[in-house]
């Protein structure tokens, strides 16, 4: 038992402190290298004798930094209430098909504007950019709609997973036909947005990224309560009070558009969604929602930070692609988490 | 004269009040001409019953006669196709899910598993109705979940995960949330369905004793006839096209009202013990001659092959023989002889199976008298 108090005092400060670190880490370390108190300084706004540091650290790596840490929280609560809701541990932000909405109005944009209008997206530049955001949150919110529209109607909340994944399938097999039909440059430039990227951001973009996501992350701790009675299954929380209908809706809503917005800016960020929840569980031994979106906001943004610092390790020549990063870094954690609660309740007997 | 009258008729009316008062205050639910079922499928119409306070009340009937179907309409999961049910005066289909929770808890058989939670926290979800948007507990809520906690004996288990629990602790933490929801009425699904034969006998108990102390109504569907008779105030038995016969187990004794309930199903209801007997096939007849247990036991295990022990006449010439306080008190005579011998039922339950091809070639006019 004591042990259990021990992870329960101690992990939070201490996931608190890798936080901090990782975002450190995120600004000290790049293929410029910038001595330390160099960058202590630039961050204060006590300014630099190195413009070009300045410009690097200011332009680059905070916006990568503070979209990284707003993208890992947002996909880690929504995974949460996902996972929750469907009572499914590989529930994550991707299963209502809304990432592959966003998939499918980007695929658009990038694929058959090439060929209706005769130009390619990706020589505009800053309006190119705009109408893939455009484009994705459309198409995350039509798919949205969508499964609020059925949820409401239909109810039951294993048919409105079947429709998420039915919808992912079906987008996924548009995008197919989308590709065979296009520009090997426009293909090659939806891979690419498909990959994922916290870099893709200007620094004002960045903040105000970093405001859309951070806020809803936080706002879904008013959730906590319909959260705690949702996972004792739909029965047990109307016995207890709840308007299953109106706090489903809610969920969906919530964890919709925080996939909805991440994937429009960083692209279909995988595994950080899925993996976050199992992590959060871990540090803190309780179902109650209130500490657990806490944790999740805190280990998705440090786990973000972690897989942005591998991405760009120092002696890569470029970035490596975000998701797959992600990918290996989620894959083993939800599988030790699994192996690991198998010996937990084993033991607890 | 006719002022004194006029006074009295009044005092009269008002007595009368006054006990009709008491009747309606001592029914917490009403069930009126009420239908239940899915959509244009009736499963059980008709059906009339009140729950008094304080009672235990089991609801019995075979699978297939709505007994789910109907605790889930009383809870208020699904609209009822006719009739109405009444709790508190209300009706419960009129109630909103607020209403409901602080007069009716559950305890589903559902098998819910949520991820990390430990007892303390299932129970604290009890008092949802109570707290507010974030679903805080104060002090006094924390109270009543350790309250219910300690009455339902898992004390020592509170600050374990539910997923390391025994089925009947994990029950008994159900039991434990529906008791902080602190409702005048509990409904248990099959609360006993899964357990052995111990727990079902302490989470009977455990509900006897809720019922008894707190004066809640509690409602709970089993098929666990004998401990129901013993242990429930009253009985509903719901049998299919037939009206919902309620009352206390003993009286429902006094009515025979379990031998129509399983009749044709070769089982027969001992109305002195409140227990079942297999009815058995019976193929053939054997003689015998003894008594005492071994005798019953005997009895019983041929019973089982379809063959059953008559009493030896004077004139039979094969017999078994029961001798009591011996080495081999089992004896098998064939022809006024003795064939074989055995010290145990199953040897000479076999010996006798072995010879029955004989037996009903030699004897055959004794063999099918049945």
């Amino acid at each position: 038992m004591s042990s259990i108090f021990l992870k329960k005092s101690i992990l939070i400060p201490l996931c608190l402190l890798l936080l901090f670190v990782l975002a450190g880490l995120n600004l000290a370390l790049g293929s410029v290298n910038i001595p330390l108190d160099e960058v202590i300084h630039i961050i204060m706004g006590k300014g630099s004798s190195n413009i070009i540091w300045e410009n690097i650290l200011l332009r680059t790596r905070l916006p990568q930094t503070i979209v990284a840490l707003g993208a890992g929280m947002a996909l880690g609560v929504a995974g949460l209430l996902m996972q929750t809701l469907f009572r499914n541990p590989l529930a994550g932000p991707s299963v209502l098909g809304i990432s592959s909405g966003s998939s499918l109005g980007v695929g658009f944009v990038l694929l058959v504007a090439g060929q209706v209008w005769g130009f390619s997206f990706s020589r505009i530049g800053l309006w190119g950019d705009l109408a893939v955001i455009v484009a994705s949150l459309g198409g995350a919110f039509v798919v949205l709609a969508l499964i609020l529209f059925i949820s409401n109607k239909i109810g039951g909340t294993l048919s409105v997973l079947i429709i998420g994944v039915m919808i992912g399938y079906l987008s996924n097999s548009i995008v197919g036909v989308l590709k065979f039909y296009s520009m090997e440059e426009d293909v090659h430039n939806y891979v690419i947005w498909g990959l994922g990227s916290f870099s893709r951001m200007s620094a004002d973009r960045a903040y105000l990224f970093a405001l859309i996501t951070i806020v809803p992350s936080v706002l879904a701790l008013l959730l906590s309560k319909s959260l705690n009675l949702m996972a004792l299954g739909d029965r047990y929380a109307s016995n207890l009070g709840l308007k299953i209908k109106r706090a489903r809706l809610l969920i969906i809503l919530c964890a919709g558009a925080l996939t909805a917005i991440v994937t429009a800016f960083c692209g279909p960020v995988i595994f950080i969604g899925m993996a976050v929840p199992h992590l959060s569980k871990l540090v803190s031994r309780t179902s109650n929602h209130f500490y657990l979106i806490c944790n999740a906001c805190i280990l998705g943004a440090a786990t973000a930070l972690l897989c942005n610092l591998l991405a760009r390790l120092p002696g890569l020549e470029s970035e490596l692609p975000i998701n797959s990063v992600t990918a290996f870094i989620g894959a083993p954690v939800v599988i030790s988490v699994i192996w690991k609660k198998r010996k937990e309740n084993l033991m607890d007997r | 004269m006719f002022y004194l009258k006029y006074k009295l008729n009044y005092f009269w009316e008002l007595f009368l009040e006054k006990i009709n008062n008491i009747e309606m205050n001592n029914t917490l639910l009403q069930i009126r001409n009420l239908s239940v079922g899915y959509g244009s499928k009736v499963v059980a119409d008709n059906l009339q019953a009140d729950i008094p306070k304080g009672e235990l009340i089991c609801l019995l009937g075979s699978n297939g006669t709505g007994k789910s179907t109907l605790m889930r309409t009383l809870c208020g999961f699904q609209p009822a196709l006719q009739g109405e049910v009444i709790l508190d005066n209300i009706a419960v289909h009129q109630m909103s899910e607020k209403q409901l929770s602080v007069r009716i808890a559950v305890v589903l058989t559902d098998r819910v598993s949520v991820p990390n939670a430990t007892v303390k926290e299932l129970v604290g979800y009890g008092r949802s109705p109570y707290s507010g948007l974030m679903g805080r507990l104060r002090h006094e809520d924390i109270q009543i979940v350790e309250q219910s906690i300690q009455q339902c004996g898992i004390a020592h288990k509170k600050d374990c995960l539910l997923s390391s629990l025994s089925d009947g602790e994990r029950q008994k933490a159900f039991i434990a949330k529906a008791l902080a929801q602190d409702t005048p009425l509990i409904i248990l699904d099959e609360p006993t369905a899964f357990l052995d034969l111990p727990a079902r006998v302490e989470i009977m108990q455990l509900l006897r004793d809720i019922a008894n102390r707190s004066g809640k109504s509690i409602l709970m569907s089993t098929h666990d006839l004998d401990l129901a008779l013993q242990l429930s105030d009253r009985l509903w038995l719901l049998q299919g096209g037939r009206p919902l016969l309620t009352g206390s187990p003993e009286d429902l004794l006094l009515q025979n009202a379990f031998q129509s309930m399983f009749q044709h199903k070769g089982i027969v209801f001992d109305n002195k013990t409140g227990l079942f007997h297999v009815n058995h096939k019976q193929h053939s007849t054997l003689a015998v001659k003894g008594h005492g247990f071994e005798y019953v036991l005997l009895r019983r295990a041929f019973s089982r092959k379809g063959i059953q022990l008559v009493k030896a006449n004077a004139e039979d010439d094969t017999w078994l023989e029961v001798s009591n306080d011996c080495e081999e008190p089992f004896a098998f005579y064939w022809d006024n002889e003795c064939v074989h011998q055995a010290s145990s039922v199953e040897k000479i339950v076999a010996e006798v199976i072995a010879m029955k091809p004989l037996l009903s070639e030699g004897k055959k006019e004794q063999v099918e008298s049945f």
